[in-house]
């Protein structure tokens, strides 16, 4: 049995944070679980698709975030208990779904988990997205370790049930890997079938529907009010003079500092976890409490402002600080001897950290930045690409591992904004510039966001190169499967549908497929995209090997060396491909038996034929 | 118990996030309070992984610099790197092991020299426990066991209140049979190794 699927409440476990949420959905009993994975949420939905069988719900992988809120909320608004999951940027994909979904409301508990990334560990933005509550009026709240992921996600069914409305449970990367220990509690049996209950006047939302809807919602905010004035998880805690309002992961990083500092009788802690609507008067108690505050959040001043706001309206005249030179910045992650010094310093006490070690004598050390894996597919077709269009053409990429192309010697990405816009901005470049155009992006950020932008680039008679660098699998986020590949030997039922037949269907009329370790193949197909005077397509298909490796479809192959009496030292193995299964050792160009694969593209490329494999298979 | 800051630094694949978890699994069953923090996506494509378990009554799951009771490292560069995790009272336990990134092929960095580094790392903090852990994981039969070298070297140390027999316990429980007896054998190499150090 799944370890998040035994139903002994009570018993305790280790559990990484995203663990703890999928246990929750289980004891709340959901019927649909939907996502689009993305780093730091994908273990939510993977821990779903190794138990949705076992566990009787249903669960998929969707084609992208705003796809996925629709499932989730067409089946709560049929009456069963459904659960999104996805990352903060996925927000903004939904986001469209998510305003007027707020409008309709839902008739079963629907969880809405999004997962923001301070620091950008995996990502390319650290927008906040508290901000998606306000903007759409949904509730929200924010869990401050494991224990809490798992409660607070349960309850979180009964809140939406409770005010008919999604609630958006927020966490940080942070919360979202870390361990903790987790107490279970009882699983609620699954009601899986619903039924659409025909509501025009409520669930069509026209304008005449939706002036009313909107009233609905205004009016839930104060219900919405209510139920975080007495939650649980808002808190004042101690009864000193200095006030301290915290949320999420801040929450233990403040109570560490201030047993530290032994401050504990000199502080008023204001913890809030159910942070939209935040709970005024509980503020007002706590604001009327205290002489100055301290407010400790990550990235924007949103309870700051909020509270600042409640104070004015109250005319509550003290200090209230947070994001300020000296203090906090609107910048990265938190860390608790950040907050402590930031604590000591605004109250006055003396700060307790110990000294760093004196690091002036380390030499630089090498970087070592994440790399393309050792007979990764990318690299090839990079390679193809670099020696038919040479350094100058302009090279939009996409959200996935490839992105890593970005670092020198490979030096194959210009541009990344976001899911898809490699293909938006392709059409972009290459009207506004002479320079030839070749973007990349992956099979699973295809179906996710690259058809629309490349049906445009069709109909709108643009002129450029598009690979889609096709590998089988979403590599990036941990190999879940997407709408190109065959789940059947996931034990899985979908239907698996072909990228090339997509291309075509979208209009694209030169299509070329290729297995980017064949190299001079490849090359070839590149030279055909350059002489083409139009939008034209190149698929790269070869499974990432990591992946291949993980569904028993690897290769059997040898791995190579270098012969010494032949190489010359022209190091384009090193110097075009950057495989980090090769090195120089003693001025002699070497081969990392271990790590290579047997992909033989070093052996294509290299101009003396020193690439040989060795007798033994890898 | 008094709260013990554990640091762990590798290279994605040698196995360091295995380890921390193994250490906060068995924290859990000897019932002292623990958090584990770890970083997944990006980091692990051949980057620098870090992790950390945070023992006692301490609720925040990361360790700030200059605040690590322990750093370990899988890699010795990556220990130089992570020093600033150190204060002069940190315990130290390195593999001496390199693995170059890929940077220094291609000519964009200068590996550092593992002596002087060591020297470096001694003078700077309470104590350093050096060893060859890549060489006591292939005698133990298993050149992957490099973390259940590293967790014996820690326990080894004796600088968490935590036996060899709970570890041991862990391991038996979350490895696959046929590891186990290496895994074992790495983890003793590991602890012996750390005693003489």
């Amino acid at each position: 049995m799944h370890k998040l699927l035994i139903d002994s409440p009570d018993k305790e476990m280790l559990l990484l944070g995203n663990e703890a949420i999928a246990r929750g959905a289980i004891e709340a009993g959901i019927a649909v679980a939907t996502c689009y994975p993305g780093t730091p949420s994908s273990e939510i939905p993977d821990n779903f698709f190794t138990m949705f069988k076992e566990g009787g719900f249903y669960f998929e992988y969707s084609t992208n975030e705003k796809v996925a809120l629709e499932v989730a909320a067409g089946a709560a608004i049929s009456g069963v208990r459904s659960i999104c999951t996805m990352k903060h940027v996925g927000m903004n994909v939904a986001s469209d779904t998510l305003m007027t979904l707020a409008y309709l409301g839902v008739n079963a508990g629907m969880v809405i988990i999004n997962a923001d990334d301070p620091l950008m560990f995996s990502s390319q933005n650290e927008q906040d997205n508290r901000y998606y509550a306000r903007l759409s009026g949904l509730p929200m709240i924010e869990p401050k370790n494991a224990q809490e992921m798992k409660d607070m996600t349960v309850d979180a069914f009964d809140l939406s049930e409770q005010l008919k409305l999604p609630v958006v449970l927020r966490t940080t990367t942070r919360l979202n890997h870390l361990r903790g220990m987790v107490k279970f509690g009882q699983i609620r049996q699954i009601k899986s079938k619903g039924f659409f209950k025909k509501d025009p006047f409520h669930y069509v939302a026209i304008p005449a529907v939706s002036r009313n809807l909107h009233k609905m919602l205004v009016e839930k905010y104060d219900q919405a009010l209510e139920l975080s004035e007495n939650s649980e998880y808002n808190q004042i805690i101690g009864n000193g003079k200095w006030g301290i309002v915290t949320n999420g992961v801040s929450l233990s990083y403040v109570q560490d500092a201030v047993n530290d500092l032994g401050i504990g009788d000199k502080v008023t802690i204001l913890r809030l976890g159910f942070s939209y609507p935040m709970p005024e008067n509980m503020i007002v108690k706590f604001l009327t409490r205290v002489e100055k505050v301290l407010v400790v959040e990550e990235l924007e001043p949103v309870m700051e402002n909020d509270i600042r706001s409640i104070a004015q309206s109250k005319e509550i005249v003290i200090p209230i600080k947070g994001k300020e030179k000296d203090l906090f910045s609107r910048l990265f992650e938190f860390d608790p001897g950040m907050v402590r010094r930031t604590i000591a310093s605004y109250f006055g006490v003396p700060d307790t950290s110990p000294e760093v070690v004196d690091v002036t004598g380390i030499p630089d050390l090498p970087g070592r930045p994440p790399n393309l894996c050792a007979g990764c597919p990318h690299r090839a077709m990079y390679y193809a690409i670099k020696q038919v269009y040479g350094p100058d053409a302009v090279h939009p990429s996409d959200i996935g591992c490839y992105t890593l192309g970005v670092l020198p010697p490979l030096s194959m990405a210009d541009i990344v904004i976001c899911m898809g816009a490699s293909v938006g901005t392709s059409c972009g470049i290459s009207k506004a510039t002479d320079q030839k155009v070749v973007s990349f992006i992956g099979d699973s950020t295809f179906f996710h966001a690259g058809i629309p932008a490349l049906i445009n680039a069709v109909h709108n008679n643009h002129k450029f190169t598009l690979v889609i660098l096709d590998n089988g699998t979403t590599a990036m986020t941990g190999n879940q499967p997407h709408p190109g590949v065959d789940t059947t030997p996931m034990g899985v039922d979908t239907t698996q549908l072909s990228i090339e037949s997509m291309v075509r269907g979208c209009g694209v009329e030169h299509v070329q497929v290729v297995n980017p370790l064949q190299v001079k193949k490849s090359i070839e197909a590149a030279k055909v995209s350059k002489d083409f005077d139009g939008i034209s397509v190149i698929i790269s298909k070869e499974l990432c090997p990591l992946y291949a490796r993980a569904i028993k479809k690897a290769k059997k192959a040898r791995p190579f060396y270098v012969n010494q009496d032949k190489c010359k030292q022209h190091l384009d193995c090193i110097n075009l491909l950057a495989c980090p299964a090769m090195y120089i050792d003693d001025g002699k160009t070497m081969i990392n038996e271990v790590f290579c694969i047997g992909c033989t593209v070093c052996a294509q490329v290299c101009p003396e034929n020193a690439i040989l494999p060795l007798k033994k298979l890898a | 118990m008094e709260t013990k800051r554990i640091v762990f630094v590798g290279v994605g694949g040698q196995g360091n996030l295995l380890a921390s978890r193994l250490l906060g699994e068995a924290c859990l069953s000897a019932g002292i309070p623990a958090v584990v923090s770890e970083i997944h996506g990006m980091a692990q494509r051949g980057g620098i992984v870090e992790s950390a378990v945070v023992m006692g009554y301490a609720t925040s799951p990361i360790v700030s610099k200059g605040e690590a009771d322990i750093l370990i490292g899988f890699e010795p560069s990556e220990t130089l790197r992570a020093l600033n995790k150190c204060n002069k009272d940190t315990v130290v336990i390195t593999n001496i092991r390199p693995l170059p990134p890929f940077t220094v092929a291609i000519g964009q960095g200068v590996y550092p020299d593992i002596d002087k580094s060591l020297d470096l790392i001694r003078d700077n903090v309470r104590s350093l426990i050096a060893l060859d852990g890549d060489e006591l994981a292939e005698k133990a039969g298993n050149p992957l066991s490099l973390n259940m070298v590293m967790l014996g070297a820690l326990v080894g140390s004796k600088v968490i209140p935590l036996d060899e027999d709970i570890l041991k316990e862990t391991i038996s429980k979350t490895t696959k049979q046929t590891f186990l007896e290496s895994n074992l054998k790495a983890f003793d190499f590991g602890v012996a190794a750390s005693r003489v150090g």
